[in-house]
């Protein structure tokens, strides 16, 4: 088996290396931004005009209320989770093949957070009163109403985004001094600051770790309970394909999958633009496919599990909507999503496809793809099909709403754009930690010292002389 | 506003929602529908258009499913292919009729969705909507079971009404613009008036007097609107009232998910009331002869 890093890398170099990712951007970077502004602007455009007209032209409609903006909503929260799930989880269990690829997903967290909180905004009636789900002090004493789950949403969105942030930030400290270090010009006074007079000394270390650690064990409830909460937006109502037991785990198994699939295509996309060859390595990808294959068996599980409980509950109306996804209008979108993400993933199953890295690409969009159509399908079916049959109807979104969709791609790569540039992509600071460990971990004196607590009792004959500990 | 304000707030805030989120019933405001005397004429309909200010969309919304008819005349057919002849014969007679309008359930699964309270119980019974709360997360309409609730999907006040047709809007109650929830609200605005009416007069509300539009207008009377609190009282010797005479000849009863008749053959009953949102609203199941 290959190493998922090479160990002998210097460390010069991989300062070196991520820098340079950082510096003058070439034509590309360019490109790309204006291809964003370009998307962007539509959804402005879009935007602007919903915003003066009212909802009608975005052909919602009575019994359509919800469409792809709530759908987009929830693939975009969806997608942060896994940035959580990497830095967090696997932080705490101590997998440290995801120290070179954690940072961007970190980073790809706070901003589909940011983008997933645009689309409430967008899509409520009277945008300019959204405050109103937060519960200030009112001169009148109206309160929102705490059992509606869209006011948990807004304290679960807007507490996750928080500390996802801060996580991240915290997380730079150390890569921000290194940039502080070698930036000149505005660029040095920005590090300056955003460093928070980092020097990299012992007590500063361990106050960083504990920080680091609680943040972790605080964000990984969270992340479940966010998802868990934006399922209930729909779990908690009575209407049949909502009204569903296993949405909690169903949603942050869908979270999770879309997630690790858009961590495979930014990892592609990073590793190829920045060449970061080295640190992105294909081992480290293939761990990544193994686990969104693993989550992608579970999501296939759960959703097994919610159309046989439908099946059997016996329920006439929920058993009627299931059989109206299975045969009704929007069945190509139903089984183009159970194709892309519970047969498609076995793409990733086997090494040869997943170490071909344009095939993973293209897979891992398609998987997003699916789980996007997944989101699509919970929302609107249901809409179109509830109790009452006077009201069952089949409405295709405008383009008002497909250019607000396409646009959050557009926002979301703008955010991501110029992050890369600010905030070194891959975290310098644990590439190093994880070269070091794998260098000297498998010399057996040195792991005794590694793993020995404080309360033990050191040996006599001990010299530290490990670089840079 | 001081800290004592807040806390004050909050503990009324408290105690509302322990009790339910409402006051003791002064009134429950309740319907009993006949079919076998609707004869599908959409005379309520319009009459609602007329007494609530709802804006005439015109064909392309309406077609679009962005109409208003807060009621609606539901039109079922018998399927003429099941193979039944007997079925098939039922076509001939025309269509089955549903007058549907907001069913003012006691509890409406639309009250504890709305992120800002802006739809809750009034002590009349009555299902109330806020337009100035709301905010349009069109939440209540996705989780209405009867899917009654109309959303403001444009500002159509701005070309519902064509000069002069704005003289003949009802100055009692607003016109609303986009991107806020309405729905049938039992006319209040009439309810209301009566109230302050019988108040001044020192009096309870007499039977009758409190009328909605669709019940007015309905020329076969087969709405029939009052107050489901009204029991005779042997001591005030007030007598019952109309519908509440409905609900007991029915043996259809408030706040039961399932009615326990002892007579099958009654008519009553009320949409989904299996899903316990405890509607408001009594059916008259109609009839035919084969």
């Amino acid at each position: 088996m290959s190493k998922d890093i090479n160990e002998d890398i210097k460390w010069a170099k991989i300062n070196e290396d991520v820098l340079r990712s950082m510096e003058n951007p070439r034509k590309g970077y360019w490109l790309a931004i204006a291809g964003c502004l370009f998307l962007l602007a539509f959804a402005v455009v879009a935007e602007i005009y919903q915003y003066n007209v009212g909802m009608g032209p975005a052909n919602l409609n009575w019994p359509h209320m919800w469409d792809l903006y709530i759908a987009t909503f929830i693939f975009w929260i969806g997608m942060s989770h896994s940035g959580t799930l990497l830095s967090a989880i696997l932080h705490i269990i101590h997998a440290d093949w995801r120290k070179p690829i954690y940072r961007f997903a970190e980073a790809m967290t706070t901003f589909t957070l940011m983008t997933a909180g645009l689309f409430p905004i967008i899509h409520i009636g009277r945008l300019w009163n959204m405050y109103w789900v937060l519960p200030y002090f009112s001169d009148r004493g109206i309160w929102p109403n705490f059992r509606s789950p869209l006011v948990w949403d807004a304290f679960a969105i807007s507490t996750y985004l928080t500390s996802s942030a801060l996580f991240l930030y915290m997380g730079s400290i150390p890569d921000l001094a290194i940039c502080r270090d070698s930036a000149k010009g505005w660029r040095k006074k920005l590090y300056t600051v955003l460093s928070l007079g980092w020097r990299g000394d012992d007590r500063q270390w361990r106050h960083f770790r504990k920080a680091y650690l609680l943040m972790a064990c605080f964000l990984i409830p969270l992340a479940v309970s966010v998802h868990s909460i934006v399922s209930s937006d729909f779990a908690v109502s009575i209407m049949p394909g909502w009204h569903v037991t296993t949405f909690p785990p169903y949603f942050v198994a869908g979270a999770l999958y879309s997630g690790c699939a858009a961590i495979i295509t930014l990892f592609i996309m990073l590793r190829y633009f920045f060449r970061f060859e080295d640190y992105m390595t294909i081992p480290i990808l293939e761990k990544t496919c193994k686990l969104t294959f693993a989550i992608a068996m579970v999501w296939t599980y759960l959703n097994i599990i919610e159309f046989s409980s439908v099946w059997y509950g016996h329920d006439p109306i929920a058993k009627e909507l299931l059989l109206a996804k299975f045969t009704g209008p929007y069945a190509p979108y139903f089984w183009a999503m159970i194709f892309l993400g519970s047969v498609l993933p076995f793409t990733l199953a086997f090494e040869k496809l997943r170490r071909n890295i344009p095939a993973m690409m293209v897979v891992s969009l398609l998987l997003n793809l699916g789980m996007w159509l997944e989101r699509w399908m919970i929302v609107t079916p249901t809409l179109s099909l509830a109790y009452s049959p006077a009201a069952h109807d089949v409405m295709w979104p405008s383009w008002v709403q497909w250019f607000i969709v396409l646009g959050s791609f557009g926002w979301f790569g703008l955010l991501f754009l110029i992050f890369v540039k600010i905030i070194p992509s891959v975290s310098m600071y644990e590439v190093k930690e994880m070269i070091f460990h794998r260098r000297h971990m498998a010399k057996k004196d040195i792991a005794e010292v590694m793993h020995r607590r404080a309360t033990d009792k050191k040996p006599a004959s001990e010299t530290p002389g490990l670089e840079g500990a | 506003m001081s800290l004592s304000n807040i806390l004050e707030d909050w503990s009324r805030y408290r105690k509302d929602r322990e009790d339910g989120g409402f006051h003791d019933y002064e009134h429950m405001w309740g319907m009993a529908i006949d079919l076998n005397k609707c004869i599908g004429c959409n005379a309520c309909s319009v009459a609602c258009y007329a007494e609530n200010n709802l804006p005439v969309v015109g064909r392309e919304k309406f077609s679009k499913g962005q109409a208003m008819h807060w009621m609606r005349i539901e039109r079922y057919w018998d399927e003429p292919d099941l193979g039944d002849d007997r079925i098939s014969e039922f076509n001939q007679h025309g269509a089955n009729f549903i007058p549907m309008n907001c069913q003012q359930c006691n509890a409406a699964t639309c009250e504890p969705v709305c992120p800002v309270a802006a739809t809750y119980h009034t002590p009349d019974g009555l299902n109330a909507q806020v337009y100035n709360r709301c905010i349009g997360s069109r939440y209540c309409s996705n989780n209405c079971p009867y899917r009654l609730r109309f959303f403001n999907f444009y500002s159509y006040y701005e070309d519902a009404w064509p000069a002069p047709l704005e003289m003949q809007l009802n100055p009692d109650l607003s016109v609303r613009d986009k991107g806020v929830m309405e729905k049938c609200t039992f006319c209040v605005q009439r309810i209301r008036s009566v109230k302050d009416k019988a108040k001044m007069d020192n009096r309870p509300v007499a039977d009758g007097e409190a009328m909605p539009a669709c019940a007015q207008t309905c020329p076969t009377s087969a709405i029939v609107f009052g107050d489901l609190l009204k029991h005779y009282d042997p001591d005030t010797n007030a007598p019952e009232t109309k519908v509440t005479k409905m609900w007991r000849a029915h043996q259809v009863e408030l706040g039961k998910p399932r009615q326990n008749k002892q007579n099958p053959e009654l008519r009553g009953y009320r949409v989904f009331e299996g899903l316990n949102t405890d509607p408001c609203v009594m059916f008259l199941e109609r009839v035919r002869e084969v």
